[in-house]
């Protein structure tokens, strides 16, 4: 598949602020299920900063915008080709080794309904790669997707506890439920091209990975009960959101910070 | 009854290294002796250093009692001893570099997988960075025990950022004020090149970016902090900038310092921040002390920061026990230096006979650090023993333990006169384009008659350290 990308992130200030830095993990992760055709980044007004491509593989710039700043506009302007490789991660050049991923954050921290849920979920389960998709399924089932019900800084934990949220808490319960078992999963963050049936949701999505020795990284949406494919764009991982976010950013100042997020995807005809 | 090896002493006759200072000491009157202490103290006020060695926190205004009886090597023992620890720094650097590169040593079965990968030290950000020449830790200081002639034993090393270093300049320098004639009649190795050196060390490691002299400066909390003295002391006498966060901004894959003329491009930073305050944008958002973007910076070979983040990783007290391992593993040599054998609670062997022997031995908290969550078996009372029983059981992978070692003493003032006291030693070992050992070291003295325990929170005090030139 060839899709094209049009997303653009405005941070908006009621008074100018100081200077603003950001830290991008918005390029296309480099393995066998994507080609990038065209890929453009840039901070408008904004001064490009160093690059480089950190240990588990994603490129990564920054930028600056000297004071007084009232807006920071993030723009990503891409094609890329996409290849269904079953979820699996292959061809991806990354040196981190996977037990560094079994670290607990305050978003993906264990705690009784968790534990509960991933014991359940694989009780009678030998095999890993059918454990994760045990722990996947179980945790589609436990949480249901309601926008609005969750926000950026809502834990695995509290979202199992209300049943509900969106696929960032998808993502860290299944990171908690598979570390609970000793499996090293971590936090995906890219696009998912919205099909016509409209059954995905969420343009900007995220996802996790989980580690099966033998296979590597495998991906696992429970948000759309499926394993990624050529409707996947993968940009970046970490061990929750917070730390996969394709923008970090800091903008020097008190006043109250406005963000509006817009992103197109589309299929290039061939 | 435990033998304590005497440094001064081998029954009535006095070791060579310390036959300058008998004399010394019959020669001084009472009131001589009070006077001097009551001048070395007012000393150490005026020039404001105080209560914070090792950020041990406590009283930040409390001084640190100094032992004006100086604690002497000889060149040969030097000699050993340096060997062992340039060993040493060599080793845990090879580590570095390789648990954030291929992880070799790991592959190679001869380190846990999870004490590395899992450890909290372990910085992930970093995994694939290779900074200049390969180092991450610049100043290593590694604290040792003598137990006999020949015997030292390393309790732990430091990797990060060990402070502790202006109170061997300034032992040194206000015994030389105080005693010029034993300066006259002793040849001592000299320390003041401490400075010089640390900064050609940092200069060694400036990024590849770097065209002509590095701009170098010392980057500090903030004079909160236990050890600001220090970090403005260093600063002073290597003639570089002491920055806070906010003195500082990064822009065009540089980092920048604001000064009254503008920004200056910085270098290399010697930072005493932790790693989790450096930057929000990598690691704690919500860090109000570090620079945010610091890491892409340094990341993309803007600028070096030392030591290298993610260094904590080698210093580790569970890792510690793996330092010969890596001597042998990257260095094809055998350890110079030996370390203190280890149980790790963790292991259910160890675990048993830490139990078993508990009233024998010293327990440690695997971070702990300072003397505190510490338990000395045969200094403790029943009671507090059972506590610690209770404290392993339930959590024994945060436990070690050692034997109780029979650190050495030096002769000490007190109240009554002269008496043996026992002393550790941290040497301070500097890695950049070569390393060095400054001959000397910050000696810290148990003041407490018997007591094993050298810190300053727990009633330590601190010694002039004397290597004898040859």
């Amino acid at each position: 598949m060839i899709l094209t990308v049009d997303h653009v992130t405005t941070y908006s200030y009621d008074t100018a602020m100081g200077a603003s830095v950001q830290s991008l993990r918005l390029f296309p992760s480099r393995f066998s299920g994507q080609r990038e055709i065209d890929w453009h980044v840039a901070v408008e007004g904004g001064i490009r900063g160093g690059e480089f491509r950190d240990g588990a593989g994603d490129k990564v710039e920054s930028w600056s915008v000297r004071p007084p700043v009232e807006e920071v506009v993030v723009t990503v302007r891409g094609q890329i080709e996409t290849i269904d490789t079953a979820g699996v991660l292959r061809g991806h050049r990354e040196l981190v080794h996977p037990m560094a991923y079994l670290r607990e954050t305050t978003a993906t921290w264990i705690d009784e309904g968790l534990s509960k849920l991933a014991a359940e979920a694989v009780a009678d389960c030998t095999e890993t790669l059918d454990c994760a998709h045990r722990l996947s399924a179980a945790v589609s089932e436990a949480i249901s997707y309601e926008p609005g019900t969750t926000d950026a800084h809502t834990t695995a934990a509290e979202a199992l506890a209300q049943g509900k949220g969106v696929c960032q808490d998808h993502a860290h319960a299944l990171i908690a439920v598979a570390r609970a078992h000793d499996m090293p999963a971590r936090y995906v963050s890219g696009y998912l091209f919205a099909t016509e049936d409209g059954a995905p949701h969420e343009a900007a999505h995220a996802w996790t990975e989980i580690w099966i020795e033998g296979m590597g990284w495998i991906g696992f949406d429970a948000a759309n009960s499926c394993c990624p494919d050529d409707r996947y764009i993968r940009l970046g991982s970490g061990l929750d959101a917070n730390e996969a976010a394709p923008i970090r950013g800091i903008t020097q100042g008190g006043s109250e910070e406005r963000l509006n997020v817009t992103v197109a995807l589309e299929q290039v005809q061939q | 009854m435990t033998e304590y090896f005497n440094e001064m002493f081998d029954g009535d006759q006095v070791r060579a290294p310390y036959s300058a200072l008998d004399g010394w000491t019959r020669d001084m009157p009472a009131d001589l002796r009070a006077m001097k202490q009551a001048e070395a103290e007012a000393m150490f006020r005026r020039i404001g250093i105080t209560f914070a060695v090792y950020g041990e926190g406590g009283d930040p205004d409390r001084l640190i009692p100094f032992d004006m009886f100086p604690r002497v090597f000889t060149q040969m023992e030097w000699r050993k001893l340096e060997r062992g620890i340039k060993q040493r720094a060599r080793a845990l650097n090879a580590f570095l570099l390789d648990v954030y590169g291929r992880g070799e040593i790991v592959r190679a079965g001869r380190i846990p997988a999870r004490l590395v990968y899992q450890n909290e030290a372990y910085e992930r950000a970093v995994s694939g960075f290779v900074p200049p020449r390969g180092i991450y830790s610049h100043i290593v200081g590694i604290d040792l025990v003598r137990t006999g002639r020949d015997q030292f034993y390393v309790l732990e090393d430091n990797c990060r950022t060990p402070s502790g270093v202006s109170y061997m300049l300034e032992n040194r320098e206000i015994m030389m004020r105080m005693f010029p004639q034993l300066f006259r009649d002793n040849r001592i190795e000299p320390v003041e090149g401490y400075p010089e050196a640390l900064r050609r060390t940092l200069a060694s490691v400036a990024p590849a970016k770097c065209t002509g002299e590095p701009t170098i400066a010392i980057l500090t909390p903030g004079h909160f902090n236990s050890a600001y003295y220090e970090h403005s002391f260093l600063a002073d006498l290597m003639g570089v900038d002491l920055v806070e966060g906010a003195d500082l901004f990064v822009e065009g894959g540089f980092c920048w310092m604001r000064t009254t003329e503008g920004p200056q491009k910085l270098d290399v930073i010697y930072r005493r921040l932790d790693d989790a305050y450096l930057d929000p944008l990598c690691f704690r958002p919500d860090s109000m002390l570090g620079v945010p973007g610091l890491m892409d910076v340094y990341r993309s070979g803007g600028v070096t920061i030392t030591s290298a983040p993610g260094a904590g990783v080698a210093d580790d007290k569970a890792i510690y026990t793996f330092v010969p391992e890596m001597i042998r593993f990257y260095l094809g040599e055998e350890p110079l230096l030996e370390n203190v054998p280890t149980w790790q609670c963790a292991k259910e062997d160890d675990l048993k006979y830490v139990l078993d022997k508990i009233g024998e031995l010293v327990v440690k908290e695997v971070h702990g650090s300072g003397g505190y969550g510490m338990l000395v078996g045969p200094k403790s009372t029943k009671e507090q023993i059972e506590i610690f029983r209770h404290k392993i059981m339930e959590d024994p992978d945060n436990y070690i333990a050692q034997p109780t070692l029979a650190l050495s003493t030096t002769p000490t003032f007190v109240e009554e006169g002269v008496a043996p006291r026992h002393v550790d030693l941290r040497p301070y070992c500097l890695v950049g384009d070569k390393i060095e050992l400054m001959p000397g070291g910050l000696t810290r003295v148990a003041l407490t008659e018997g007591s094993l325990v050298v810190n300053s929170s727990q009633g330590g005090g601190v010694k002039d350290t004397w290597v004898l030139a040859e």
